[in-house]
């Protein structure tokens, strides 16, 4: 008998550690039933590995100018080609990917949390502030992106920076309309009407109760986002009001190879191919967080 | 222990008013279990609502082991009365862990992190300790009502407020939590507002039923007279006459 109390398990609230090892390993364990999700997710990786590994892995000096290799097709010593400046194309994409990740991610991280917040806080307390919030959401729905981006980088000067603030401006309406409908659903569950009866605040509420459920839905459409943000970053870049030359960016790279798109193909080509192959990673690995967060999703 | 007086709850303005609840009275004694039938849309679960502080367009009197309560409640009014709810499914939150689930009323109410109460918690609802790392859906529905009748007692109330406890349950797990409800009843000296449609479940459990029909109550039975059969008024006839059959 005095064993048994001897070996009583304590209990404890588990450690943020062990939440986080224990609902990866339930992720990965369903990831590994969709084959074409696991794939997205492999691109993806490969992409931020490339990025950080970026110096090791270039074969030339992305910015190196050598005019008698101008224009070279591809061949084993320029795997992409060279552009109009003798520079290789391979390095160049390798390491735009860093310009890449850096936009998207920086994009996410400012539109998230701002989309998540707004949209919640106007579900959860309806009436007058949510009338506000969300006017001011349509109000700026309502602009149309790549104009106001344009406008913003002529004002601020065009660079990196400014693109990714003027992309954030524009691209969190979605995901606060979309927060908002969960709360609207969420504010009304028994869970919610319980929590209330044993005294939790309303800011415990809308952070412990409403936002975990709101969160799934709002990654996915971040993650079906960045596909249209890395295009309307390369769309930026392609105008001339992203990255500025001589960064590699994807855009700005096509935009320069346009000149010589009908002899020299390479030049214009593989930076779409690459930016192909990441939207289409992005786009892959949100349909499938989709049906793997969200269980009004699931197959059959 | 409770003392309902003249509670209206009436949704719409002017022309369009409608009474959900009208001019209803009653009061309930230490350790009672009264009963609330009626059809579905009678306002019995507005009733409980009001009573629970869910609902809270309510006007009237409503008092509390002594105390009248107001619409919006201080800590103290809530720790009187908690409530089950029908839904074993939708009344835990999905990503909460049961522990976490068990743990919050406490935690909520700025009383220490709850965790150590989570072990005797399981317990007196008769669930294994391991329980307490799982997820709801990780669970049974008979298993999850027993977590939300473990988390309505968490906080130590005299009341707890039964919004048909059984009915989105199994047969053979029904009889179980209405004994385990019983039980603690019996244990803790609670006092019990029961509202159902299925009469053999009223009939199991209280001391006292009250007929609901169209916002008012119509009778009033006893247990004797539960156990006879008698009823007073027609409706009530009608109700036992057509469950029964």
């Amino acid at each position: 008998m005095s064993q048994a109390h001897d070996h009583a398990i304590t209990i404890r609230p588990p450690g943020i550690g062990t939440r986080v090892v224990s609902s990866l390993h339930r992720f990965v364990k369903k990831l590994a039933d969709e084959p074409l999700g696991m794939a997205g997710f492999i691109v993806l990786a490969v992409l931020v590995i490339v990025a950080i590994l970026a110096p090791w892995l270039a074969p030339y000096d992305p910015s190196i100018q050598s005019l008698e290799n101008a224009l070279k097709p591809p061949s084993l010593v320029h795997l992409a080609g060279t552009d109009e400046f003798g520079r290789d194309i391979l390095s160049r994409l390798i390491y735009g990917t860093r310009i890449t990740i850096q936009t998207v991610l920086s994009i996410s991280v400012i539109v998230g949390p701002i989309g998540l917040l707004i949209g919640i806080i106007a579900g959860f307390t309806g009436g007058r502030t949510d009338a506000i919030l969300m006017r001011a959401t349509d109000i700026v729905l309502s602009f149309p992106a790549l104009i106001l981006a344009l406008s913003l980088a002529a004002a601020l000067g065009a660079g990196l920076n400014t693109a990714i603030i003027a992309i954030s401006l524009t691209a969190w309406p979605p995901i606060a309309r979309l927060a908002r409908a969960e709360a609207l659903v969420v504010r009304n569950a028994d869970y919610v009407a319980a929590a209330r009866l044993y005294g939790a605040s309303p800011l415990r509420i809308l952070l412990f109760y409403i936002a975990p459920m709101c969160i799934p839905s709002v990654i996915v459409r971040l993650t079906l986002n960045m596909a249209g943000i890395i295009l309307t970053a390369a769309s930026l870049g392609f105008l001339g009001l992203g990255a500025q030359p001589p960064a590699p960016e994807w855009g700005a790279m096509i935009s320069s190879g346009r000149k010589f798109m009908l002899d020299y193909w390479w030049v214009a080509v593989m930076p779409g191919i690459a930016i192909l192959l990441t939207s289409l990673a992005f786009n892959i690995v949100g349909d499938t967080l989709r049906d793997l967060l969200d269980p009004r999703h699931a197959r059959s | 222990m409770i003392k309902v007086e003249h509670l209206d709850v009436v949704y719409g303005h002017k022309e369009n008013r409608n009474y959900v609840v009208r001019d209803v009275s009653f009061s309930v004694a230490k350790g009672e279990t009264l009963g609330i039938v009626g059809e579905s849309g009678c306002g019995k679960s507005t009733v409980l609502r009001s009573l629970a502080g869910i609902e809270q367009g309510w006007t009237g009197s409503i008092e509390m082991d002594g105390h009248p309560i107001g619409k919006s409640r201080s800590r103290d009014e809530l720790k009187l009365s908690q409530m089950v709810f029908q839904d074993p499914y939708g009344s835990l939150h999905p990503r909460h862990r049961i522990g976490t689930a068990l743990a919050e009323p406490i935690h909520a109410m700025g009383l220490g992190d709850g965790w150590s109460n989570v072990p005797t918690a399981l317990k007196q609802v008769g669930l294994p300790e391991i329980f307490a790392s799982r997820f709801p859906h990780e669970l049974s529905g008979g298993q999850r009502q027993r977590v939300a009748i473990a988390r309505a007692l968490t906080l130590s109330p005299q009341i707890l407020l039964l919004d048909e406890p059984t009915s989105a349950l199994d047969v053979s797990i029904q009889a179980e939590i209405l004994n385990l409800l019983c039980d603690l009843r019996d244990e803790r000296g609670l006092t019990f507002v029961l509202v159902s449609h299925d009469l053999a479940v009223i009939a199991h459990m209280c001391d006292r039923v009250l007929v609901m029909q169209n916002g008012g109550f119509v009778d009033e039975l006893s247990k004797n007279d539960l156990r006879a059969g008698t009823t007073h008024a027609d409706y009530s006839r009608q109700l036992f006459e057509t469950s029964f059959l």
